[in-house]
């Protein structure tokens, strides 16, 4: 073995010792490619650590037990890609309404359908987004590296525990299954937040009210003696199912704030060579480290390009679009492995401040540097 | 050596050829360099051709993927003719000497890697490590040291001595060329 803490490691591996490391206890989910060494590992992981997994009858039930040993006070996660992605929809739109803190890694493959198995894409941005019906928060970040898996994982359950949100770890093909280098941090130096207990001094637990005025009610455990109703009807602070225009508003209201309130704290996103930058590439996942290889080449030509990586898709950084208006950037080109989903969420925020190209690749092949630098040149013609 | 250099490693699946680019990746970082492995398969369980990709760097390695390979190692001509189109102009291709050479413009080396492992080793399951030997023997992009390490560390308990086997003949090999 090398040295325990640098090592060569995997992308879906690093995703299990994250997870481990923020606290999982409970995996229940139905191995699919290019998601199943997640499966893999943590089915040998979880028993040694006292923790349980189950590989259930398919993805729906998966994401049905991970819900439940969520309630009774696990941190659980579920691993998947596309057309499992699809079938768990149903019940994230149920942990997202009763807040259950959840994890859901979407690792992406070609879509849509079974698509382009083995071969990566980034085509499910609007599907995590907006994949389950209905108005509801969610929060997605996403990897670029190996390490940033492993860093991301515990920060995903982090999330998902602070505001009571499925949290979907959304990474692709390329990262998940490629090993590179990697320096893992001292157990010790890790930030672990757990869910909002219930107070032992309080009687009569309203398992959704909002007791501190944050939008985030104290979660009580299945079995530590405090009962509670759980429904996916709209329901008021008892948890009881209710159809009352107030208390509907109210708690569409106080689901969307939690999330709108604490932007500051959940959007990260990285800027690279963007002091003097005229043209920023917007991109996130494996395609930042294409366009990290492009902007490398480019700069050394002399070209002011910058970078802006997103780490958290949603919700979306609109902050970082809007510092780019009080800089020297006039060019945006959004660099996806899709038809351009984020392109046009970037189009949007932009209010036409910019000209904004979208580099697309959807062929079950990464965006090359190459590609990235032949986009840059034919961009500056337009100027 | 180069700041960035490429090394793919073509077979058939079952091969071993994904642990041994696992492998020299290993070796890699245990001499202090970076190094990314990955490999591409298709949707079926086994067989076909697949490939093992591994990138050492002296610097950070962004892009993740092999685009102009320096050293393509093949032990099956149909991987050797699916992968060998993007060999750097002035690269190495080094097959196994059951293959026919190429008729292309390519410096390439014939090695019975696989007659070893069956003959002299008697079993071609370390045909994978033989070919590892030769690899670092001609192109000395990882230390010996490093990767005898790498692949003892590796390879399953009760089998160390024949995979040190291995990679010494394949170290053999090598120096006969």
């Amino acid at each position: 073995m090398l040295s325990r803490k640098i090592m060569l490691m995997q992308g879906n591996e690093a995703c299990v010792e994250g997870a481990l490391a923020a606290g999982m206890r409970f995996f229940a989910g139905y191995p699919i490619t290019p998601s199943t060494e997640i499966a893999e590992i943590a089915a040998e992981r979880l028993p040694k650590v006292g923790g349980k997994f189950i590989q259930m009858e398919d993805e729906l039930a998966s994401m049905g037990a991970v819900v439940g040993a969520s309630l009774a006070g696990l941190k659980a996660m579920t691993a998947t890609s596309g057309p499992g992605f699809s079938l768990k929809q149903e019940n994230i739109g149920f942990a997202c309404l009763t807040e259950v803190p959840c994890v859901v890694v979407n690792v992406q493959r070609g879509g849509p359908s079974t698509g382009l198995p083995t071969l990566p894409a980034q085509g499910d941005v609007m599907q995590t987004r907006w994949g389950t019906h209905g108005d509801h928060p969610i929060i997605v970040i996403s990897p670029s590296s190996v390490r940033e898996v492993y860093d991301m994982t515990i920060r995903a359950f982090n999330l998902s525990e602070k505001y009571r949100v499925p949290c979907i770890l959304l990474m692709d093909e390329v990262v998940a299954h490629m090993r590179e280098r990697v320096e893992l941090p001292d157990k010790s130096s890790i930030d672990i937040i757990n869910r909002k207990k219930v107070a032992s001094t309080l009687s009569d637990y309203k398992p959704y009210m909002d007791y501190d005025s944050d939008g985030i009610p104290p979660m009580a455990n299945f079995g530590d003696g405090i009962p509670f109703h759980v429904t996916g009807l709209i329901h008021d602070i008892s948890g009881f199912p209710s159809t009352n225009p107030k208390v509907t508003e109210d708690l569409i209201n106080r689901l969307m704030n939690k999330i709108n309130n604490n932007i500051g704290d959940i959007i990260e996103y990285e800027k690279l060579y963007m002091e003097d930058a005229e043209t920023v590439i917007v991109t996130f996942g494996c395609t930042a480290r294409s366009v990290l290889s492009a902007i490398r080449v480019l700069r050394q030509e002399g070209l002011k390009i910058g970078m802006l990586r997103l780490k958290t898709i949603w919700p979306f950084a609109h902050i970082a679009i809007k510092e780019l208006m009080q800089s020297s950037v006039n060019t945006l080109i959004v660099a996806e492995m899709n038809y351009g989903q984020l392109l046009e969420t970037v189009k949007a925020s932009a209010e036409g401040a910019f000209r904004i190209y979208g580099l697309n690749k959807y062929n079950g092949e990464l965006i090359t540097p190459q590609e990235v630098i032949d986009k840059v040149r034919e961009v500056a013609e337009y100027a | 050596m180069n700041e960035r250099i490429e090394i793919r490693l073509g077979g058939s699946g079952g091969q071993g050829l994904i642990l041994a680019g696992i492998i020299l990746a290993e070796a890699a970082i245990l001499d202090g360099k970076n190094a990314v492995q990955s490999q591409s398969y298709g949707p079926e369980a086994r067989g076909g051709a697949s490939r093992s990709e591994v990138i050492i760097s002296n610097t950070s390695i962004d892009y993740p993927k092999v685009s102009k390979p320096d050293v393509f190692l093949a032990l099956t001509e149909e991987a050797m003719n699916k992968y060998k189109n993007d060999l750097k102009e002035n690269g190495l291709l080094i097959i196994d000497a059951s293959m026919e050479k190429p008729k292309d413009s390519y410096k390439i080396l014939s090695v019975p890697i696989l007659k070893t492992a069956q003959e002299k080793i008697g079993k071609v399951i370390v045909a994978n490590i033989v070919a590892l030997g030769t690899l670092i023997q001609v192109t000395e992009v990882v230390s010996k040291e490093s990767i005898e390490k790498a692949v003892l560390d590796r390879v399953p308990q009760g089998t160390e001595e024949l995979n040190k086997m291995a990679l010494y003949k394949g170290f053999e090999l090598g120096k006969s060329k």
